[in-house]
């Protein structure tokens, strides 16, 4: 603990203003690179490699070196800021707020939080658990775990990059209704006996944890260090994804999977959700895909539903949480948040 | 000193209870470090974002992998 009488924010700590020369010119530059990064891949591809304009390899290669770099560059960007962002909201804090909120508002707050609030899925248990004892409801803690690994800053920058702010949108609107309808559902269920008996036996006595005062340069601190942790693990994946992509763009024909993954195959969409579950890839490895796919005839639907599926019904994370929740919760879990999904993909190909 | 890192046992909390080890071994300071990889165990500090390091009983920080010199302030106390 502090002495009250010495400041937590020292004078000598720079303020916001003192950041803003620096942060500007990063971002000038960032956009000036960013602006030449389709020349500099037609330049490689067909001055330096001297590849021939609309062979196969000379699109595939184009593809390829044109994409990682603008995918790469939007996720430094994005991730930086969400970074940032996110020194504003602890899971304590989410806690906190969705402690006193009764069901359906609270649904809302949770998918809404869910994506500002720092998660890794090793962390689901605990904060499953320290949600149950502050008291928020079985179903809004749900909502906040359908949202918090689905819609997240990685997928969105991905589907950005690659296909557009509708597809974005889309994404990022229908992932949230998933989140809070499942979570509403589930919540109206009366589920709570199916969470296992010890989680529900903690008494918390310990005191709250009081919360670190942050100065503006910890919270670009903050934006660094997200940078450093999640680019560093997910560019792997970009280049992976990308590569794959590239490969499908080149040499699959035209039309290929309009047949099984077109609008006029209704199974499609069903099966694309079943045969995510059991994958297990993040965003930036399958949204390269994604996008390769719908070029060659795909329908937009099936393949966000399968996106949806692979992200957030994965696995491992039932394994986790099988630890908190007896089998019958996660059964009614995975088949409330497969039946949304479900439903998303039919919705699109219907209208679009 | 009894340091405590708690953490189900993902990348980031091997990497906090690295940290602490450096530190203890730079500070010199004697003390024990044990990893707690237990659900249970772990809720009963009222700690919910891993991973976490407690000292002596106290929280002294959640959710993030703690700097260097972070924990060696920590230990000096």
């Amino acid at each position: 603990m502090q002495p009250p009488n010495q400041t937590i924010n020292p004078p000598s700590a720079p303020s916001l203003a003192a950041y803003l020369p620096a942060t500007l010119a990063g971002l000038g530059l960032w956009f000036a690179l960013y602006r030449q990064l389709h020349s500099m891949a037609e330049y490689l591809t067909f001055s330096l490699l001297a590849l021939q304009p609309g062979s196969r390899l000379g699109e595939a290669v184009l593809f390829f070196l044109y994409d990682t770099p603008k995918v790469l560059m939007l996720l430094i960007l994005i991730v930086y800021g969400v970074g940032v962002l996110r020194s504003f909201f602890t899971p304590e804090r989410t806690r906190k707020i969705l402690a006193g909120k009764r069901e359906s508002v609270g649904n809302v707050f949770a998918a809404g939080l869910g994506i500002v609030t720092p998660f890794c899925s090793c962390s689901a248990v605990p904060l499953f658990i320290g949600f149950v004892t502050a008291g928020v409801p079985l179903g809004v803690t749900f909502s906040f775990l359908i949202s918090a690994p689905m819609v997240n800053e990685i997928a969105l920058v991905l589907l950005y990059g690659l296909l557009g702010w509708k597809v974005t949108a889309l994404y990022l609107v229908t992932g949230l209704l998933i989140a809070m309808l499942a979570g509403f559902v589930i919540g109206r269920l009366n589920m709570e006996r199916h969470i296992e008996d010890w989680v529900r036996e903690i008494h918390l006595n310990a005191p709250d944890i009081p919360e670190e005062k942050l100065t503006w340069p910890a919270r670009f601190e903050h934006g660094r260090v997200a940078v450093r942790d999640i680019v560093g693990r997910v560019w792997i994946f970009v280049i992976l994804g990308i590569g794959v992509g590239a490969g499908i763009h080149g040499y699959v024909p035209e039309g290929f999977m309009a047949a099984i993954m077109g609008k006029g195959a209704w199974w499609s969409v069903p099966v694309a959700v079943l045969v995510g579950i059991p994958m297990y890839a993040n965003a930036a490895g399958i949204v390269p895909v994604v996008e390769a796919l719908l070029g060659k005839g795909a329908a937009l639907g099936t393949v966000l539903a399968f996106m949806m599926s692979v992200i957030a019904l994965s696995l491992p994370e039932m394994v986790i949480l099988r630890k908190v929740l007896k089998p019958g919760l996660i059964a009614v879990f995975i088949g409330v948040v497969g039946s949304g999904i479900v439903l998303v993909g039919y919705l699109f190909n219907l209208i679009i | 000193m009894e340091i405590k890192v708690l953490g189900p046992g993902c990348a980031k909390c091997g990497e906090a209870e690295k940290v602490m080890r450096a530190a203890v071994a730079e500070s010199g300071v004697s003390a024990t470090i044990e990893k707690i990889g237990d659900f249970q165990q772990i809720a009963k500090f009222g700690v919910f974002s891993t991973p976490a390091v407690v000292i002596d009983g106290t929280v002294k920080c959640v959710g993030k992998v703690p700097s260097k010199a972070e924990a060696l302030a920590w230990l000096a106390r």
